[in-house]
């Protein structure tokens, strides 16, 4: 009964929204929910998490991010093409020039994507914010988002899992994909990857609001010309690259 | 023909009655057996996941899925004969309605447990039954295989009393609009995604039906052919002309649209990559689609149907077969060569990762899903057996003589 | 997983704490409508802390010794979903162990 709730919720929202926007003057908004104790990024329509990867500080070689992704995740380091990988480092040669780049591809969080659009049981979805992630609950294993997905970013759970985590509950016969660590970014915090690359002295990726002016991702992103893969497709990518 | 208070019916009206198929019962044990092996193959995946298949991150739909699809695709084009004997009201067509329309219930209920049993998570069915994102072409899919069910069920059960035959022609030409847009439907699971050069295309559906159409003749002359002979009952030649012939306009058909929709990708530079693939080095791939679908499924049926010297009932089954053949070539090609062939992320750039980017996914196909994919067509052979003995669904082709009302 | 041969009530691991977030006889009857609703509510409102959550259960009614809600019947998920019959497929995906057990859990090599 999913659908039902949001739409009531969104209208809740909004009238509440409204409301208080009234009350409290412009720039001062309020929003919480009856049961709620964090504040909740989902709520908030005006925030567009994203991600802006600079190619030219991202280091050949370097795995921080893919290991910090698989550690914080509970994944073990996919060898074989049966095993989950959220995150990858990509090595690109240009055909012309030779010049090389690396850098890391995890799902692009797009504004409209693909995967969200072909599931049968609306189990893929993007959230108020942004992100992109499968419900697992209700997620029933047919894979046809990974058939959608431009940029291969999802990964079919194919063995039972073991030892499991408390942040990111995963198991045996659904899809799955980075979740821009929303159990961090729901409490403030800042994905594993890039953190760990920060920790690496490479400062490759960085996370934030692409709709707030004032964040760092959003002033990047306006000053440095940067790009989304596969943009012919107009999926409109949260995930962006620069100096590719 | 029949008025309502029967008279006692002439002997010659019922051949059938009390001719005991022979060999019923193995057919049916034997289908039942693969059928049995296709849910240990299933419970063995439920237990121990995806990974004892061959598919993986990148080849996520497989052998399963080309069974499955065959069936589905099938299913619709069994209807031909109902279709054309309700819609188009060709009279010599209606004694075959019924089995027309039993065997595309039959072949889309093996294909449906195909799907079913492939999923990660089976058991909640339920949530693909109350969770509907009613974007998703496969969710419409869901609806359009379940009202083709219903719709065909009534369509059957129509044709074989014949007190309701006069009136089953609507819900004929229901059941014909349906599948036209079941099939569409089933085209645009694969047309529909946007980023893989090798199904991205409008052309899907329409070539789909073509397929179907060609498919369900084939398996519906076999069957056909098969039932009478089971029964001895004799089947007209003249009737076996017009299927003939029918089946050569409908291969022709998938034959052209396959074409024009490789022609078109070779059009757009940015495709070329994936045709180079698929029709020059794909391997197996390439092998398949030029020798199993174009030469064997093709050209090798239409010389069969469309040249006079190969006018024998021999012949004409033979065809069939290479239909079928060609179908599963088609298909195999078609899912798999469009998953492996690697997404081009970075145009102009040549590209490595640890997670197979830029190289042609490998695709091996195991036991558990080969199984799950026969025990699809197991299922659908059982149906048939089952629906044909009970209702003893015997096409009795009427002679041209008796034909003309 | 054998079920208890009678229908006798199962002895179950105690609680923590003195009670618990609703009344026993509603959390008896309506527990699993609690989780789904804030389950949908943190999956796609983002909305994290609220008082029905499955950790939470597991926090309070873990066995004392390994800190798990499952493991035999007198734990406490397991034992009550053995007496009623009812799958419990939480834990095919989510933690059976409480924050700490799963601390001193994670010697060997994460999957």
């Amino acid at each position: 009964m999913i659908p039902v709730d949001e739409s009531r919720r969104k209208f809740l929202g909004t009238t509440a929204a409204a409301a208080g926007a009234l009350a409290l003057g412009p720039g001062v908004m309020l929003y919480s929910y009856a049961e709620a104790k964090a504040g909740s990024g989902a709520g908030e329509r005006t925030i567009r998490w994203g991600m802006l990867v600079d190619t030219t500080k991202c280091a050949s070689g370097c795995t921080a991010c893919v290991d910090a992704c698989n550690t914080e995740h509970n994944i073990a380091p996919a060898k074989l093409p049966t095993d989950v990988q959220w995150i990858r480092k990509v090595e690109l040669k240009d055909e012309r020039t030779g010049a090389v780049h690396s850098m890391p591809v995890m799902c692009q969080h797009c504004a409209e994507p693909p995967c969200v659009d072909v599931c049968p049981t609306g189990a893929s979805f993007k959230r108020a914010d942004g992100i992109v992630m499968v419900d697992r609950h209700t997620c029933i294993g047919c894979r046809y988002c990974m058939m959608a997905c431009p940029y291969k970013a999802r990964s079919f759970v194919h063995e039972p899992t073991t030892n499991k985590s408390s942040v990111a509950p995963r198991g045996k016969g659904c899809v799955e994909s980075c979740t821009m660590c929303v159990h961090r970014v729901d409490k403030g915090g800042t994905p594993a990857c890039v953190e760990a690359c920060s920790d690496a002295g490479h400062r490759a990726i960085i996370f934030g609001d692409l709709n707030d002016p004032n964040s760092e991702i959003a002033k990047r992103v306006k000053a440095a010309t940067t790009t989304q893969l596969r943009a012919d497709l107009r999926t409109d990518n949260g995930v962006r690259y620069q100096g590719l | 023909m029949a008025a309502t208070p029967r008279p006692a019916p002439p002997a010659n009206l019922f051949p059938t009655a009390g001719v005991e198929p022979r060999g019923f019962w193995a057919l049916a044990i034997a289908a039942a057996v693969v059928l049995l092996l296709a849910l240990g193959a299933f419970h063995y995946l439920e237990e121990v996941g995806h990974v004892a298949t061959g598919m993986g991150n990148e080849v996520v739909w497989g052998l399963p899925h080309v069974f499955a699809i065959f069936l589905i695709v099938t299913a619709s084009g069994a209807l031909n004969v109902a279709s054309v004997s309700s819609v188009f009201g060709v009279k010599a067509y209606k004694p075959g309605a019924a089995l027309s329309a039993l065997l595309a219930l039959a072949l889309l209920v093996g294909g449906l447990m195909i799907l079913v049993l492939d999923l990660g998570r089976p058991e909640r069915l339920v949530v693909a039954a109350t969770h509907y994102n009613f974007k998703s072409i496969f969710a419409w899919n869901m609806i359009l295989y379940n009202g083709f069910l219903a719709i065909v069920a009534v369509y059957a059960v129509m044709s074989l009393e014949r007190r309701w035959q006069k009136i089953s022609a609507p819900v004929g030409v229901l059941a014909f609009v349906w599948r036209i847009i079941l099939t569409t439907g089933t085209g645009s699971i694969f047309g529909f995604l946007i980023a893989r050069p090798g199904y991205a295309s409008a052309v899907i559906a329409p070539l789909f039906i073509a397929l179907s159409l060609a498919w369900g003749m084939a398996v519906f002359i076999l069957v056909k052919e098969a039932v009478c002979h089971w029964y001895g009952v004799p089947v007209s030649e003249e009737m076996r002309v017009r299927l003939r012939r029918l089946l050569g306009i409908f291969v022709a058909t998938g034959l052209y649209l396959a074409a024009v929709h490789h022609l078109t990708n070779l059009y757009w530079a940015r495709q070329t990559e994936f045709e180079r693939f698929f029709l020059l080095d794909g391997g197996l791939y390439t092998v398949l689609f030029w020798g199993g679908f174009v030469l064997l499924g093709s050209v090798v049926p239409l010389l069969l149907t469309l040249l006079p010297r190969f006018n024998s009932p021999r012949a004409l089954l033979w065809a069939c077969w290479a239909v079928v053949e060609g179908a599963f070539a088609f298909l195999y090609s078609f899912i798999i060569a469009g998953q492996a062939f690697p997404m081009d992320l970075f145009p102009g750039y040549e590209v490595r990762s640890g997670f197979r980017d830029g190289v042609v996914a490998p695709y091996l196909p195991r036991l558990p899903e080969f199984l799950l994919g026969m025990g699809g067509v197991a299922l659908a052979f059982l149906v048939a057996l089952v629906a044909i003995r009970l209702f003893k669904v015997v096409p009795r082709d009427e002679m041209p003589a008796v034909e003309v009302k | 997983m054998a079920a208890p041969a009678l229908a006798k009530p199962p002895v179950l691991d105690k609680a923590k704490g003195e009670k618990c977030v609703e009344e026993t006889s509603v959390m008896r009857k309506r527990h699993m409508d609690f989780l789904k609703h804030q389950r949908d509510d943190t999956v796609h409102g983002g909305i994290r802390g609220a008082k029905h959550s499955l950790a939470g259960c597991v926090e309070c009614h873990a066995n004392a010794r390994d800190g798990a809600v499952l493991g035999s019947s007198q734990h406490f998920c397991q034992g009550c979903h053995e007496y009623a019959a009812v799958k419990l497929d939480c834990f095919d995906c989510h933690t059976s162990h409480t924050k700490s057990a799963q601390a001193s859990q994670k010697r060997g090599v994460p999957r």
